[in-house]
């Protein structure tokens, strides 16, 4: 069965070629539990492009906000989040 | 004569990074009477709620940490002297356990623009790396999400795993975004999270006798690659924290002692453009 991986990547703005700040993986092809995850060395990418060129495809494209006087100097979330997928083969059960 | 109250460069880590660590401050013997009285459901978590910290507990040892000298020093520094008990909560993290971590903020539809409460993070045993540790993400505290929502954050650049000998405590802004992490070892791990709110202002609680505003300045230029293209908007709201604190009242165009907006003080200018619009409206 084809199952799918995602790879969310936050980067330091809204360009895919910029540093990658922050990460998240869930991976729908495997049924073990998290941890190896959080050890895992995804940030052996630089950026975006970078993983794009190792065949994640990207599937969301941060839109650009444009600021409001009320809140010009307020921060809130990670503002340039790429999701990115892989779909492969897995005999793993779901 | 030193008051022993922190000084203006460590109140300006606090504002710069959004927590203060000291390692081991609790002696190893008050830290092993807690776990015991702990394991002996001894604590329970909203005891308490509204009295002066210094009183609470009084006639237990988790009281005890509230009458050591330095600890009363830094909440009073931060949150002055009618600082008030709010709650406490023993995390245990089981023995191998492996979970989604869960990033979060404590803070919850707060409409505060400056004062903030304190958590005291106080490790009662060593914790080693495979034990999970707290994790932090130093300066996250200005970024107001309310709860859980960044869940899905999981990796951040610049992010602390807590790892420490028993005793040390972190102080830390009630918005620094935090998680547990799964804890590999053979052994349980304890975190004691305190709350603490002021009862009045926060301004000038500290030893400020003698601040050197060209230190306070440095601290608070701190980049974090985290920040990404909105370092200068973090560099912005430290700066208005720190005036918050220092009463300062003045504008920046004022003040150029501190904010350098004189050209010819290029060197001592914080981002120039961004700040010398910071107290700016149309006229």
């Amino acid at each position: 069965m084809i199952k799918q991986k995602l790879l969310v990547l936050y980067l330091s703005n809204s360009s895919p070629d910029s540093t990658i700040i922050g990460w998240s993986l869930f991976d729908g092809s495997r049924n073990d539990k998290y941890i190896e995850y959080e050890t895992s060395s995804l940030v052996d990418y630089k950026s975006c492009l970078d993983a794009m060129r190792d065949g994640w495809r990207v599937i969301k494209y941060p839109s650009l906000n444009e600021p409001y006087d009320e809140n010009i100097h307020q921060t809130k979330f990670l503002k340039y989040e790429f999701v990115l997928e892989k779909l492969i083969e897995s005999d793993q059960d779901g | 004569m030193d008051s022993g109250l922190l000084k203006s460069e460590e109140i300006a880590n606090f504002i710069t990074d959004g927590y203060l660590r000291y390692d081991s401050i609790i002696p190893k013997d008050l830290c092993d009477e807690i776990i015991t009285q702990i394991d002996d459901g001894y604590y329970s978590n909203y005891n308490n709620v509204g009295e002066m910290f210094k009183v609470i507990y009084s006639n237990a040892s988790l009281g005890k940490i509230f009458k050591i000298g330095k600890v009363e020093n830094i909440i009073e520094s931060l949150l002055g002297k009618t600082a008030r008990y709010d709650h406490h909560y023993i995390h245990r993290k089981y023995k191998f356990t492996n979970e989604l971590p869960n990033l979060h903020q404590d803070g919850e539809i707060d409409k505060r623009n400056y004062q903030f409460d304190l958590l005291i993070l106080f490790f009662p045993h060593d914790v080693s790396l495979n034990m999970g540790g707290t994790l932090i993400i130093p300066s996250s505290h200005f970024r107001k999400v309310s709860g859980n929502i960044i869940k899905r954050y999981h990796n951040i650049i610049n992010q602390e795993i807590i790892t420490c000998k028993a005793g040390t405590l972190y102080f830390v802004h009630h918005n620094l975004w935090h998680a547990a992490r799964s804890n590999l070892s053979n052994k349980d791990r304890i975190m004691i999270k305190f709350r603490l709110n002021p009862s009045d202002n926060q301004k000038l609680n500290w030893d400020y006798k003698n601040t050197n505003l060209q230190n306070v300045m440095n601290i608070l230029s701190k980049n974090y690659v985290w920040h990404g293209d909105q370092q200068r908007i973090e560099n912005i709201n430290r700066i208005k924290l720190w005036r918050y604190l220092y009463d300062d009242n003045t504008s920046e165009l004022e003040n150029k002692l501190l904010w350098g907006t004189n050209m010819n003080d290029i060197k001592k200018v914080i981002y120039q453009d961004s700040v010398r619009s910071l107290d700016k409206n149309d006229s």
